[in-house]
């Protein structure tokens, strides 16, 4: 069953000229991992407000359609409610930092003590998320005082240590260095495994290739293309949407232009590799 | 000739946390440089210093031949202008044309001239469409153009981009990308502050790396992201296609499609 489910949304905010979402439909499935693509003001965080019940109790404004949280209409809920079913990362980690907390340690604590959890509980679970974003050495310092990748890890912390069941990401590795983007994309699989449903704005498309099982592809407010990401990625549609494609099918699209037919187009590093060994054993054995 | 350099630079912060020690470098004008490096390397703190936003602690920054340490902010602005990591920390005008126009107003040129720079500035960062729209209104990725071109119309020597390719789609990348060779066309230095490792391969020759508060190289990207000495302090990685040459060991310090696929066809033969 699909614990979100969406139909012929359509919404515009009270400020906007025209429609920013326009008649989309997606399901959700628990316990999978959803990567929402997309040209920049192709309407993405919008999606992501719709999903947390920001879009319509925040922004206000009319929304038309359905979105369903777990079956009930997102209208009947409240925010509050909403909110700790479904952990929102904000896009600009700036905006994350709650402001009230002295050090990032207290930071992170902070979603779990107004949820009233028990503080030995709270000192734990807070000090096993430190470990696993590998921000001890941060623990003591304020969060307005860490440079902005620093910030998005404490911001993703804050959220992943609440335990929500829906966690929607907006572009969570966005000031991050190269390793540890790819730490982040670990952990957030780590949550999947964990059963939680994964809903990630991201354009880094090579990982999304590598951790996604569906993606959506945006454009002009409309959900494009959907479906399983490698067939999403290898739809030649995809381009032409606005989609990039992994730098590594690129690759075995002009190997193929320069008459070295890989035999597939290579979604991922590890692929990629290993057709170009696989091309270049034939050519040993047959001359 | 040299514009701006850092001769021996270290700076504190007010709760005492040393973020950048003892860096050196120089920059002439008309140049292009990437700094790249781990989170917290000390990246933004030592641009800080480049536009005197920050003083350094200890050591120089030289600008044109004044010395930081003896000017305020809003004199070394005219010269090197800084657009901010996070567009929210700069933005703080109602509608796009206002936000731009603010810089150039305050240097009190004539109203035709601020206009002027206000509307190429806006084409060269491709916000033209939004001038009458409330920043705040705009997707992330736009309002940091709309930072970017509030520093263009400033018209300073110097231009320092921190992370404009953070959350832009392959087109934004590619504006970014021709604004900087517009830019070092019209003689001007212009500096990126970037985590995108293709960005990286695709625009630039002389790369600093930064880590732990130092610079640890400072030299061609090939050499960069061939070192993996100095990837793995930096907590960096090789360009997509260097990492296909190194798992097959092949070609010369290979970073881009073209050269990989030559090297592949030669292999073949
Ligand atoms: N609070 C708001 N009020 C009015 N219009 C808005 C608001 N937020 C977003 N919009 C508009 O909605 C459209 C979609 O914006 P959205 O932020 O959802 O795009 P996005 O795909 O997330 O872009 P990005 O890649 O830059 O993050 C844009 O045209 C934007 O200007
Ligand atoms: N206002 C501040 N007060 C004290 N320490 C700070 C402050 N701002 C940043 N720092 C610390 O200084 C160090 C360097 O920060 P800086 O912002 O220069 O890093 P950066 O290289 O730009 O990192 P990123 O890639 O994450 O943006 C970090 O360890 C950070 O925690
Ligand atoms: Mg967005
Ligand atoms: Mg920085």
């Amino acid at each position: 069953m699909s614990i979100i489910s969406i139909k012929n949304l359509t919404y515009q905010y009270p400020t906007s000229e025209e429609d920013v979402l326009r008649d989309i439909s997606v399901e959700f499935e628990s316990g999978k991992f959803y990567a929402v693509i997309g040209a920049n003001g192709a309407g993405k965080t919008s999606l992501c407000n719709a999903i947390r019940g920001f879009i319509p109790h925040f922004y206000n404004g009319e929304l038309q359609g359905d979105v369903l949280i777990e079956g009930r209409d997102i209208r009947e809920w409240e925010l509050g409610e909403l909110s700790t079913k479904i952990g929102y990362v904000f896009q600009n980690p700036f905006t994350q930092i709650s402001g009230v907390k002295d050090t990032v340690f207290d930071e992170i604590s902070f979603g779990l003590e107004n949820l009233g959890v028990e503080e030995s509980e709270i000192r734990s679970r807070v000090a096993d998320i430190i470990q696993l974003l590998e921000i001890g050495h941060l623990q003591e310092k304020n969060p307005f005082e860490l440079s902005g990748g620093q910030k998005q890890r404490v911001a993703l912390a804050s959220i992943i240590v609440m335990e929500p069941e829906i966690l929607v990401i907006d572009e969570p590795t966005s000031q991050l260095d190269p390793q540890s983007t790819e730490a982040i994309f670990s952990i957030i699989e780590l949550m999947q495994k964990k059963g939680k449903t994964i809903i990630l704005v991201e354009h880094k498309i090579e990982l999304i290739a590598e951790y996604a099982d569906y993606i959506i592809v945006m454009k002009d407010g409309k959900a494009v293309l959907q479906g399983n990401a490698d067939d999403v990625l290898s739809n030649e549609q995809a381009i032409e949407l606005g989609c990039a494609l992994p730098q590594y099918a690129l690759f075995g699209i002009e190997m193929k232009e320069n008459g070295m037919d890989l035999g597939t187009i290579p979604l991922t590093e590890k692929k990629a590799i290993s057709a170009v060994q696989h091309l270049l054993e034939k050519r040993r054995v047959t001359s | 000739m040299t514009y701006l350099s850092l001769k021996d630079v270290s700076f504190s912060y007010p709760n005492g946390f040393q973020a950048v020690q003892h860096v050196n470098m120089s920059f002439d004008k008309g140049e292009s440089a990437a700094i790249i490096g781990q989170n917290g390397a000390g990246k933004t703190t030592t641009v800080k210093m480049m536009n005197g936003l920050l003083k350094p602690t200890e050591g120089s920054v030289i600008v044109d031949g004044w010395d930081t340490k003896d000017y305020s902010t809003a004199q070394i602005s005219r010269k090197v202008g800084y657009v901010f990591q996070n567009p929210d920390d700069q933005i703080f005008h109602n509608d796009v044309y206002s936000e731009i126009e603010f810089g150039p107003k305050k240097l009190g040129l004539s109203e035709e001239v601020v206009k002027a720079n206000v509307l190429k500035s806006a084409e060269i960062a491709g916000v033209t469409d939004f001038l009458k729209e409330n920043p705040y209104n705009l997707p992330y990725s736009m309002r940091k153009f709309v930072t970017i071109a509030s520093v263009l119309a400033m018209d300073s020597n110097v231009i320092i981009l921190d992370e404009p390719t953070a959350g832009q789609d392959p087109g934004s990348l590619e504006i970014i990308s021709n604004m900087i060779k517009t830019l070092n066309n019209e003689g001007k230095t212009v500096i990126t502050i970037t985590h995108d490792m293709e960005f990286v391969a695709n625009n630039f020759e002389r790369v600093i790396v930064m880590a732990n508060c130092q610079v640890i190289a400072d030299r061609n990207k090939r050499d960069v992201f061939w070192d993996f000495d100095i990837l793995e302090k930096a907590l960096l990685k090789q360009p997509h296609m260097s990492k296909i040459a190194n798992a097959l060991q092949i070609g010369d310090k290979i970073i881009s499609r073209a050269e990989l696929i030559k090297e592949i066809k030669k292999v073949q033969k």
